[in-house]
């Protein structure tokens, strides 16, 4: 006798297969992967059980890349093509990057990015940052055995579009699903707050090898809302580094070093000031090229003095942030401490005298970000049932405006607004005839366009030719859940339109992702028509369970002939996905999206008067 | 005109319950926020991202008084005029040069502190005339002078702000 399959209305009768989804912590000075296992988010260790992954890339030559332990060992022989902190290069120029003098780098200036000469031939940081999160998924992938469906990648908080993006484009080229950008701070109040159950209002300071942040964010059962956030993305635990390096050079009395000698006497900075987190002293030896000798002893006093101002500066966004949220320390419940950094004793005295309480440091701070973004990406690849999972909402760090009349910010979005969002605002033509207009994008808080960053500049053609004023420019600006911005223009008079839509100029072309894709597939031997098929076969798998579950809820949303449409485009889809060539299936999937437009905004209404009707409505 | 308060399942009113407004919008938000669609085709994720955009919008509009009001204001067919109407009673003017000039003078925190409390003090007085005004005497537009000046409050607002960060 055959056993009936039992299962809840609604549900697959299949058991649930749950999706393999990853947070990653693409830090400064070390990155990690983790993921949820039977309900526990863990980190995942290497091959010698090593949860960390140093940050550093080496181009050994133009074949062979090392990332990590073995990069960092080789970092004084081989500077040039030896990448550290690469993160503060994500999306900045030459000229945006602090100390880049004591950088032992071949830089190339390159619009928008700067990039860097190795031995390899010129890399972008997004490159150089895609090795470090190849070395992660292949980790991930061999560890969990199977293929990864998505990861979630965190980003410092105040991180800028343009460094957004970088971070966005570097998971594409490591082959990863990117589902979502996730501030650092937010991971680690999830990771906090989830595994404390706690409410109320709640500080983040992350502090960590080369950004800091500070969120201020509400916790209630089921939410996490940022109220505001604030921070320094050129702030880290790498300048209180170069502090010790500089006091130890003027010490020493030391002439202009080799690069070889900088890396040497800098990794001896590190390892003293972490040396001082537990001990009242630090030795810093050093044997240079030139045969000379450093020899020196530094005393937890002079090291608080040197790094005073470092300290003192996180102070100013933390104030910035509470104003910014309308709350004064006493309505501050607790503060978590993130990053490495935060281990320093000079940082936790600050902060305890800041907000007059003691930090809360019971979650280890290397790993706190990671664990957060692997609930996160559980709870995004849909592994978690409705009602155990939760509802986050953040925020954009900086305002987003344009460029108007004399060199001046308009502001469209102001920082602190909740994402997603979109705001739209109309300019109009001051000369005669115009029949052009030229947009300039800008993100910072700063009245001069020049004291803000430049983000995307764009000509918006094709206006009929009218009297000045007359005509309305409709410029939209919309900020998507990861952060990211797109902008719109058109004109709309008399019927005439003209649009453009850009994607700040920060991040890298279309094109350039692709030969980066390509690069690196031929380095590492796969086949790009493989790879191109398993990820479409994955989407378009994606595409009709998705379909096929909406079907079953709200089926009755559709009329016969809509069903009909729907049901096609899934046969066909089905039909295409075991053959070998991905457009076909490519293609298939476009059908499918186009035929259920409707059924998803309907399906979306009806979701929102399902929320609605559970309640009194108002006061009616 | 799209009106937010049917949104929220919620009494068009100056005067309104904050609570209920945030528990209508978190209840919205968990059926069409991005998190909930990583996973959907295209066209979900689409819909959810418009959405989502419009309850943030509709919510921030709703949550701060200048905005809340001068969209009560347009529902009934006034236009605040925020940009063309300037004109403002002499002792108000008056008043507002006053506090300016205490703000040019302040120069530490404790200064500022003080100001803000009278500030703060005279905004909850604005907001309760305009909910005299909107809510239970429907004159919308003696309401819309009012609105004027709790945006000109405001704007000392930020300007108290960025005093602060100057003496930073």
């Amino acid at each position: 006798m055959a056993l009936m399959q039992i299962a809840e209305p609604g549900m697959s009768p299949e058991p649930h297969q749950a999706r393999l989804a990853v947070g990653i912590d693409l830090g400064t000075t070390n990155s990690l992967v983790a993921t949820v296992r039977s309900g526990i988010a863990t980190v995942l260790p290497d091959a010698h059980g090593r949860a960390l992954l140093p940050s550093i890339v080496r181009y050994v030559d133009s074949q062979r890349i090392e990332v990590g332990y073995a990069a960092q060992a080789r970092q004084a022989d081989d500077p040039k093509n030896t990448i550290v902190s690469v993160k503060r290069f994500m999306g900045r120029g030459v000229k945006d990057v602090a100390h880049i003098e004591n950088a032992p780098y071949d830089f190339v200036d390159a619009p928008g990015m700067l990039q860097l000469r190795t031995v390899a031939g010129v890399k972008s940081p997004v490159e150089v940052s895609s090795e470090i999160l190849k070395v992660l998924r292949e980790r991930a992938e061999l560890s969990l055995s199977g293929n990864i469906s998505g990861a979630v990648i965190t980003v410092p908080a105040y991180f800028d579009d343009a460094q957004r993006q970088a971070t966005k484009d570097a998971g594409r080229i490591a082959g990863l699903n990117v589902l979502r950008l996730l501030n650092e701070p937010t991971a680690a109040a999830i990771a906090y707050g989830l595994e404390n159950a706690s409410e109320g209002i709640y500080a983040v300071y992350d502090l960590g090898g080369g950004t800091f942040d500070i969120s201020i964010l509400k916790l209630s059962k089921g939410v996490f809302e940022v109220v505001a956030t604030s921070g320094d993305s050129m702030l880290g635990g790498d300048d209180f580094d170069q502090r010790v390096f500089c006091w130890a050079v003027e010490q020493a009395k030391l002439p202009p070093l080799a690069p070889s000698d900088m890396r040497r006497l800098l990794v001896k900075a590190r390892e003293a000031k972490e040396h001082l987190t537990v001990h009242g002293e630090a030795p810093i030896t050093a044997r240079l090229s030139t045969g000379e000798v450093v020899d020196l002893l530094l005393g937890t006093e002079v090291f608080c003095s040197i790094t005073q101002t470092l300290v003192h500066k996180t102070l100013g966004p933390v104030r910035k942030a509470l104003r910014d949220a309308g709350l004064g320390v006493e309505d501050i419940k607790g503060v978590v401490m993130v990053g490495g950094a935060t281990r320093m004793p000079q940082v936790q005295r600050a902060v305890a005298d800041f907000f007059r309480r003691d930090p809360l440091n019971n979650l280890d701070p290397d790993k706190v970000v990671a664990l957060g973004a692997a609930m996160q990406a559980n709870v995004l690849a849909g592994n978690k049932p409705q009602g155990e999972d939760w509802l986050l909402l953040d925020v954009i760090p900086l305002s987003l405006g344009l460029e108007t009349m004399g060199g001046l910010t308009e502001k469209i979005i102001p920082r602190n607004t909740t994402i997603p969002a979109g705001r739209a605002q109309e300019f109009t033509t001051f000369k005669d005839g115009q029949t052009g207009m030229s947009i300039h994008v800008v993100q910072g808080e700063r009245e001069l366009v020049s004291d803000c960053r430049s983000l995307a500049r764009f000509e918006l053609k094709g206006i009929p030719p009218m009297v000045a004023g007359a005509a309305r420019v409709r410029v939209s600006f919309q900020v998507d859940a990861d952060g990211l911005l797109s902008v719109a223009a058109k004109e709309s008079t008399s019927g005439a339109e003209a649009s453009v839509t850009v994607k700040p100029s920060y991040g890298l072309a279309d094109a350039d992702v692709e030969r980066m894709l390509r690069d690196s597939f031929e380095h590492a031997r796969e086949d790009m028509h493989a790879r191109a098929l398993t990820e479409q076969r994955v989407d378009g798998q994606r595409l009709l369970e998705a379909t096929r579950a909406a079907l079953a809820i709200d089926a009755g949303l559709l009329g016969a002939e809509e069903k009909s449409s729907i049901e096609n485009a899934i046969a066909s889809l089905e039909k295409l996905l075991g053959g070998t060539d991905h457009r076909p299936i490519k293609q298939a999937v476009e059908r499918l999206n186009r035929a259920t437009e409707e059924f998803a905004a309907r399906r979306m209404d009806a979701g929102i008067k399902r929320a609605l009707a559970g309640r009194k409505i108002g006061s009616l | 005109m799209q009106n937010h308060f049917e949104l929220f399942g919620l009494q068009p009113a100056f005067a309104v319950d904050a609570d209920a407004l945030e528990r209508s919008y978190r209840e919205i938000q968990s059926k069409v926020h991005p998190d909930r669609f990583a996973h959907a085709g295209d066209a979900e994720r689409r819909a959810s991202l418009q959405w989502t955009t419009r309850v943030n919008e509709a919510f921030r509009i709703l949550k701060y008084p200048v905005t809340r009001a001068k969209h009560l204001l347009e529902l009934n067919g006034v236009d605040v005029a925020f940009e063309t109407n300037t004109a403002m009673p002499p002792e108000f003017l008056m008043q507002q040069m006053e506090l300016r000039e205490t703000l040019e003078d302040a120069k530490d925190p404790c200064a500022l502190d003080a100001l803000r409390k009278g500030l703060v003090q005279q905004k909850r007085e604005m907001e309760k005339a305009i909910a005299e005004a909107i809510d239970a005497k429907k004159d919308y537009a003696g309401a819309a002078g009012l609105v004027r000046k709790l945006q000109f409050l405001d704007k000392l607002d930020s300007e108290i702000d960025a005093a602060y960060e100057e003496i930073e």
